[in-house]
């Protein structure tokens, strides 16, 4: 038996193996503890063995025993014994749950950058092969993930096994190693030598990019921006750019999608020249695909693309096409499009804009759906410097009214957490003509959040005008609510006057909210003198001591 | 009967394969003479695996039973030949009852006040991964996904405290964690702030503290564990009738008479609509979809049978949603012919891809027909499964038999098609090129009692007295004009075919017989 004072390590070291997995779980968290308790040596000899038998486990054990042991090489004794982790971890590479697997070769890849290199070579590199040779596809899966860390060190001969090696998972037979390899050769490809790059690693890309899974070769146009990076510009032309150009034509819609979403980083890589020739016809191809989802993703870039083009190629190419989309069929890519549009100003400059953008801007913001007016209106600042203030309020008051009145309330929610935007944007005479009567018809809405975020709201307004401009504007019209015969409305007053109480200042909060609450005190419902009571304590710190 | 003249087939060695004679090799669940048959213990789904070396059957209580094969010797071969599949053997698959756990239960759906059966409507396997069986299960509503593994029974055999003692100190708490279970926090969180600060407050010394051990722990034996690791819910407006795995390990559909929907099976928060027949105005409903399988090697295609008999091939690479087919195969009813029952009968019950995806078997009400998906015209072959019924199907109508659900199977090598039919019945047809076999048999341990007598020939009474006799209840057999005798409650529904052997496995009520050849 143990000491006293040693009950609680000893008690979570037998609860390892409580039945409990709650416990379990506890002990499993803290085996920091557990291992300097035992101490470094004890650790390596028995914890560590310990734990490479413990693989039968729940999921949620195993996942947390896969985090601890990333950051476990200080209690084994340092980065010279850091190799004695592998073997848990290692097993933990095997389970069938994708989480622990994961989180096992991130452990892994944490610990590997660590280690010293000729510890790499012993113990580390040999793990990478026993995994990719595993019987079962969990591990060689995992294997797909380590050959980065592996590699930089391995010796010549080695690097050249690891490199065939991984080749065969590549082509393996089990498409989820296929999927896994691909997600990884732009990270290992990185640590490789050009003079592989071109001839090994391009080899693998082209024949995933063929595989007959869909999934294989959409992981695959994932890879192409970061393999592109890598190369040559000119060696990026000759192998990337054929593919992707053939990738953005794929029957497949969801390889085109994949290839709208990638294509402006590929432009970077390439240079301007067959960003030109080749990349802007399938951008635009893309933007006039037939699939909705293509043309969702492809509107959502068109900002970022236009950045990298020259304003002339994106007034003649790209603008024509953002003109249809705007007028798409699908309300979800005239939805994309509003929320990228307006950073597509910069790019074309002022003329251009003026001319060109601002029709397809008004139509957005006359746009039948909802989503598509509120994308517009969320982007307001940018909207202002592009098309100033008098245009803009001539054509959004409309917009914001309809929306105000939105028979959903979530998007009365969305305009409404606009508001102080807008009013900041418009300025105080603007919002005192067109808007100050609405937000004061959301305090008698319907539905209860539109009244809280309308309370909300005024506090906003008071912050962004100051106290003199709410006190002619807000306070009056607040308070004269509180005569109205619904208990549930005179609650929302109630609510507002404790919110805009701390930025009123004591003096207006004394002679104007305070008697309104006091009389509310004597309300005939319940409900409102329990909430009296509530907004009185936290008016506590805002009044004078002397009250 | 002619079948396909496509390459794989005409690859064959010339001429028709002799004909299977089939052989009694099992049977689970047999009924004893005068047994009623409990409404819960009647199968409703059979499947075999990729390999072949495990057999599932679901039934109407929410069970699932596993069954694994016996006579393969396991120690010879490596796992990662497991992977994979078929490899020859000489003696003919038997099976053993290998675990069964309770998949479904019954559920009551408030909102729509509905209430929500626990029969399992299909069952199919999953990649096989560390030893452990995966398969999905699903009844009218809801996927789960099952793991069955072995699991070691631990014994803890030495510990730091003695168990007993360590409850005692944890009362005057130091260890409240073991021992004070009210400790739990409602998020699952522990409050043992007391030991926590206890444990980090103290100094250990550098070489650690050696009166500490490990736990000790012995394994002894084993046990199957089954897990429910994902329940896909929640998706479905109507009754699932199908799911099917896609061939890239990662997706499965789910298809209910209105829609199908795609999943991945890691999630199962999110599903994607694929195909929607559902009108605007359900008053223009015309056809509801009754199947739907994935290409066993095309990710991308799959094919889904409707009640107005035709099957639709679609490509998941030309849409986001799959309204429009790629393939349409249907077969215009003769001219003429046209009856009040002609509808009825055409709805297509179960549609299956042959192994290499060239052609899919589909039944409807009278017959089984071969399609190749590269002929859209018309059936390759079609084969009557109890035309000597055609007379009755107002009977049948009247007691709703005519709606009853057959199954259809493909033998391994895509030589032969099996389905079912009433009084226990069923047969299995050559499609090969050349081929008329045909064959019926009963569900019963001398199958081919009834070999001999062929729809035309006027049935021996006796064995419908017996069986009579046997049957706990229930309608009584009828006799038509010819003789025939045909029993609308003894039904044979689902069956199996083995993926490379030449073995069914087929359910009458609640029994599981397994025949071979």
């Amino acid at each position: 038996m143990v000491d006293e004072p040693l009950y609680p390590i000893a008690v979570l070291i037998d609860e390892l193996k409580n039945d409990d997995i709650q416990l379990r779980l506890n002990s499993i968290r803290r085996l920091s503890t557990i291992a300097r308790a035992l101490g470094e040596e004890r650790t390596r000899k028995e914890l560590i063995p310990f734990l490479s038998e413990n693989n039968d486990d729940d999921d949620e054990v195993l996942l947390a025993m896969a985090e601890e042991l990333g950051v476990f090489i200080p209690y084994v004794g340092g980065i010279e014994f850091a190799h004695v982790l592998l073997p848990p971890l290692e097993t933990l590479c095997t389970v069938e749950e994708t989480c622990v697997r994961d989180k096992a070769v991130e452990s892994l890849c944490r610990i590997g950058s660590q280690m010293r290199e000729t510890d790499l070579v012993d113990s580390f590199v040999p793990l990478v092969k026993r995994l990719a040779g595993g019987e079962w596809f969990t591990a060689r899966v995992s294997a797909c993930g380590l050959f980065h860390i592996a590699y930089p060190s391995a010796s010549e001969t080695l690097k050249a096994e690891l490199r065939s090696v991984f080749g065969q998972l590549c082509q393996d037979d089990m498409p989820m190693v296929r999927r896994a390899a691909a997600t990884n050769l732009g990270k290992f490809a990185a640590t490789m030598e050009p003079a592989h790059l071109k001839t090994d690693i391009m080899q693998i890309f082209e024949d995933l990019t063929q595989d007959d899974q869909d999934s294989v070769r959409l992981l695959a146009v994932e890879g192409c921006a970061a393999l592109g990076k890598l190369l040559e510009p000119q060696d990026c032309v000759a192998h990337i750019l054929p593919v992707i150009v053939n990738f953005s034509q794929d029957k497949s819609w969801r390889v085109r999608y994949m290839v709208a979403n990638q294509l402006y980083e590929l432009c970077e890589a390439v240079g301007p020249e067959p960003t030109k020739t080749d990349l802007v016809p399938s951008y635009v191809r893309l933007l006039r695909d037939n699939e909705a989802e293509v043309r969702i993703a492809a509107a959502g870039k068109v900002t970022k693309f236009s950045r990298i083009l020259s304003p002339e190629l994106a007034i003649q190419h790209i603008l024509p096409c953002v003109k249809e989309l705007s007028s798409d069929s699908s309300q979800h890519v005239r939805s994309a499009l509003a929320s990228v549009i307006m950073g597509m100003a910069p790019v074309l400059g002022k003329e251009a804009t003026i001319e060109q953008l601002l029709p397809i801007f008004l139509s957005l913001l006359k746009d039948e759906f909802p989503d598509v007016r509120l994308n517009i209106i969320s982007k307001l600042d940018q909207v202002n410097q592009v098309i100033g203030i008098d245009l803009l309020s001539q054509s959004l008051l409309p917009a914001i009214v309809e929306l105000a009145e939105d028979r959903h309330w979530r998007v009365r929610l969305a305009i409404i957490e606009y508001i102080p935007l807008l009013a900041s944007q418009l300025g105080v005479g603007f919002f005192d003509d067109k808007l100050g009567a609405l937000c004061m018809q959301w305090l008698q809405d319907k539905v209860y959040s539109i009244r809280d975020a309308a309370a909300n709201n005024l506090k906003r307004l008071a912050e962004e005008f100051g106290p003199d401009w709410a006190m002619q504007h807000i306070v009056p019209q607040v308070l004269d609510m509180i005569k109205n015969p619904h208990y549930l409305y005179r609650m929302t007053v109630l609510r507002a006057i404790s919110l805009l109480a701390p930025v009123m200042g004591s003096e207006i909060t004394c002679s104007k909210l305070l008697p309104v609450v006091v009389t509310a005190s004597k309300d005939r419902v319940p409900n409102i003198k329990f909430n009296v009571a509530k907004v009185l304590q936290s008016l506590v710190p805002i009044v004078d001591q002397s009250i | 009967m002619n079948g396909g003249d496509g390459g794989d087939v005409a690859a064959a060695p010339a001429g028709p394969p002799p004909p299977l004679d089939w052989k009694f090799s099992q049977v689970f669940g047999e009924r004893t003479a005068g047994e009623e048959v409990q409404e819960v213990d009647i199968i409703s789904a059979i499947e075999f695996d990729k390999s072949g070396d495990h057999l599932a059957t679901g039934d109407r209580g929410g069970r699932v039973v596993l069954f694994e094969r016996t006579d393969t010797k396991e120690n010879g071969e490596s796992r990662r030949d497991l992977e994979k599949i078929d490899y020859p053997t000489s003696r003919h698959p038997e099976f053993r009852y290998k675990t069964e756990f309770q998949s479904h239960e019954p559920e009551f759906d408030y909102l729509k006040s509905l209430e929500i059966e626990e029969k399992i409507n299909k069952i199919r396997w999953c990649q096989t991964a560390n030893g452990a069986l995966f398969l999905l299960s699903t009844n009218d509503k809801t996927i789960k996904f099952w793991k069955v593994q072995e699991k070691k029974i631990k014994k803890v055999a030495s510990m730091n405290m003695d168990p007993s003692k360590a409850v005692g100190k944890g009362n005057i708490g130091i260890s409240s964690v073991s021992s004070s279970t009210n400790s739990h926090l409602e998020n699952g969180g522990y409050k043992d702030k007391s030991s926590t600060n206890l444990i980090n407050d103290f100094k250990f010394p550098p070489g650690g503290i050696p009166s500490l051990r490990l736990p000790v722990v012995s394994y002894n034996e084993t046990s199957l564990v089954s897990r429910c690791r994902r329940v896909y819910a929640h998706a479905h407006d109507y009754h699932i009738n199908s799911i099917s795995n896609n061939s890239d390990g990662e997706t499965f559909i789910s298809a209910d008479d209105l829609r199908i929907n795609l999943w991945n099976l890691e999630i199962s928060n999110q599903s994607f609509n694929i195909v929607d027949v559902k009108p605007v105005n359900m008053e223009d409903l015309t056809e509801v979809i009754t199947c739907a399988e994935f290409h066993p090697t095309h990710c991308s295609t799959l094919a889904y049978s409707s009640s107005k008999g035709s099957i639709r091939l679609i490509d998941l690479r030309q849409s986001a949603l799959c309204d429009k087919h790629s393939k349409l195969f249907h077969e215009q009813e003769a001219p003429g012919s046209k009856s009040f029952f002609t509808e009825i009968i055409a709805s297509t019950s179960d549609i299956k891809f042959g192994r290499d995806g060239r052609y899919i078997l589909s039944r409807d009400y009278m017959t089984l027909k071969l399609w190749d998906i590269n002929m859209n015209s018309g059936p390759v072959s079609t084969f009557q499964v109890h035309e000597y019924l055609r007379p009755k199907l107002c009977d049948l109508y009247e007691n709703d038999s005519i709606f009853d659900k057959f199954e259809c199977c493909l033998s391994g090598d895509g030589q032969r098609v099996a389905t079912g039919s009433y009084s226990n019945l069923f047969r299995v047809f050559g499609c090969g090129p050349g081929s008329n076999e045909s064959t019926t048999l009963e569900a019963s341990k001398n199958p081919m009692r009834r070999q001999v007598q062929t729809p035309s020939r006027p049935a021996r009474s006796l064995s419908s007295i017996t069986r009579a006799v046997r049957r706990g209840g229930g309608e009584s057999p009828g006799v038509d004009a010819n003789g025939n005798s045909f029993d609308f409650t003894t039904k044979l529904l689902h069956l199996a075919w083995h993926p490379s052997e030449n073995s069914i496995a087929c359910a009458a009520a609640n029994s599981l017989y397994m025949y071979y050849a």
